[in-house]
């Protein structure tokens, strides 16, 4: 059986920044590994990407995806938006979908695009890509879901953003029956990447 | 028997590979390159064929990144480049995805000639008709200049020149190389872009420059930069003569 309902990503774009939070654990059956994995990837100087699914393959994936479009940049002399970055990565999972050996990955890709602003697409296995103001992933999204409907905010800052998913995690620690203790947090903005403080117990008390 | 006319690739009775010697020849007829490596920085200069009015600048093209780290100038046939280029790319990549670390200098010259020299050994195939110069910084942080020929063959220098009247520029290159002429960027700079006037048709100074520094993404010279410089040149030169 798959745990990749069991882990979770929390997404949301505002009017001036994409901030992703995605859960640290890492577990094997019924056991817990490590609490302290990094599941958000950096793709370029202002596109990130959080992934959840099989350990293997998520690290697969977005290092694929990564040295992509590193290669992009190299060979064209400009990089790929987090449109044309999220098409990519979407017709990646479309293609190895339909493989012998499909990724079993769902994806939230958030980045700071020049024209267009702050953008947040969100990818499941089967290859669909949404573009969305806010989205979750797991079962802990289902919790989170109702109350970033309830607070989201356009032109919500930063810090009312991070409120929100602490609201989430919270929750996720009140009702899921699963162990999620760590929730990293990445914020893109105008001036590039920037990771903020690891939501835990301690940090909600 | 006709079968044998489709290797391209095979001694001539006196033991030479003409094909190879015919790609060398594209090189020599290639439009000049210059390359030097200082112990902070290393400068490529080319001299950029002159563009048709109404043409785009940007596809002309003689100095392309390979990596963050590394740049490529080179001298012949730019189709055969483009080929050669895009596949370094990609090695520089595949090379980040497998190891986690930026190529070295070394790896992805030895990579290009590598692939220069199957070409001359297999069958429906033709040399590269390209001499590349890659310039860049280790992970280590040490400065490296390579060449490749269509051969195959590399060297490594610390100051080097490729194309059209390679020898005269070779020539200047020896004669003006010294640790004061390359210890900072602009005495590097300068260092080529005389290096390359020695053999630029006069009045037609059309050149491209890039300037690679340690841990900082590579910069092209801006054309009004590259003037500047040159005219900062040709002063020397009058008062040198007038002395």
């Amino acid at each position: 059986m798959s745990n990749i309902n069991l882990q979770c990503l929390l997404g949301i774009q505002c009017k001036d920044f994409v901030m992703i939070a995605a859960d640290q654990s890492n577990s094997h059956s019924i056991m817990v590994m490590k609490d302290d994995e990094d599941k958000i990837h950096k793709i370029s100087d202002k596109l990130i990407m959080g992934v959840i699914g099989d350990q293997g393959d998520s690290t697969q994936f977005a290092e694929y995806i990564a040295k992509n479009i590193q290669l992009y940049k190299m060979r064209n002399g400009y990089e790929l938006g987090p449109t044309a970055a999220a098409n990519f990565t979407r017709r990646n999972l479309a293609e190895y979908l339909r493989s012998s050996t499909p990724y079993f990955v769902n994806v939230l890709m958030g980045g700071y695009d020049k024209e267009n602003g702050p953008e947040l697409y969100f990818m499941d296995y089967l290859a669909s890509s949404v573009k969305v103001p806010f989205a979750c992933h797991g079962y802990g999204g289902y919790l989170s879901l109702s109350i970033m409907d309830r607070y989201y905010k356009e032109d919500a800052t930063e810090e009312e953003a991070y409120e929100i998913l602490k609201l989430c995690v919270k929750e996720v620690h009140r009702r899921l029956f699963v162990s999620l203790p760590n929730f990293q947090v990445t914020v893109v903005n105008r001036d590039g990447i920037k990771v903020l403080p690891v939501i835990n117990s301690e940090l909600l008390k | 028997m006709a079968r044998y006319d489709r290797a391209i690739t095979v001694f001539s009775p006196d033991g030479q590979l003409l094909q190879v010697q015919y790609a060398q020849e594209a090189v020599r007829k290639g439009s000049p390159v210059v390359g030097v490596r200082g112990p902070n920085v290393i400068v490529l200069a080319v001299e950029k064929k002159s563009v048709e009015k109404l043409q785009d600048e940007r596809t002309e093209k003689k100095i392309v990144p390979l990596d963050d780290h590394v740049v490529l100038a080179f001298a012949g046939l730019r189709a055969d480049a483009r080929v050669l280029i895009s596949r370094a790319q990609i090695e520089c990549q595949s090379h980040r995805l497998t190891v986690e670390d930026p190529v070295s200098i070394e790896y992805i010259t030895r990579y290009i000639a590598e692939m220069k020299q199957s070409y001359t050994q297999s069958n429906g195939r033709r040399p590269f008709g390209i001499s590349c110069l890659v310039g860049g910084f280790d992970y280590d942080g040490q400065p490296h200049l390579f060449q490749t020929e269509p051969s195959g063959i590399y060297y490594e220098w610390k100051a080097t020149t490729t194309g059209k009247y390679d020898k005269t520029s070779r020539e200047f290159l020896e004669k003006y190389y010294s640790a004061e002429a390359v210890e900072n960027e602009n005495a590097a700079t300068k260092l080529a872009i005389r290096a390359i006037l020695e053999v630029v048709h006069f009045g037609q100074r059309n050149l491209d420059v890039a300037v690679i520094k340690r841990g900082e993404p590579v910069t092209m010279l801006e054309p009004s930069a590259i003037q500047d410089l040159i005219a900062v040149i040709d002063k020397e030169n009058a008062e040198a003569e007038n002395r």
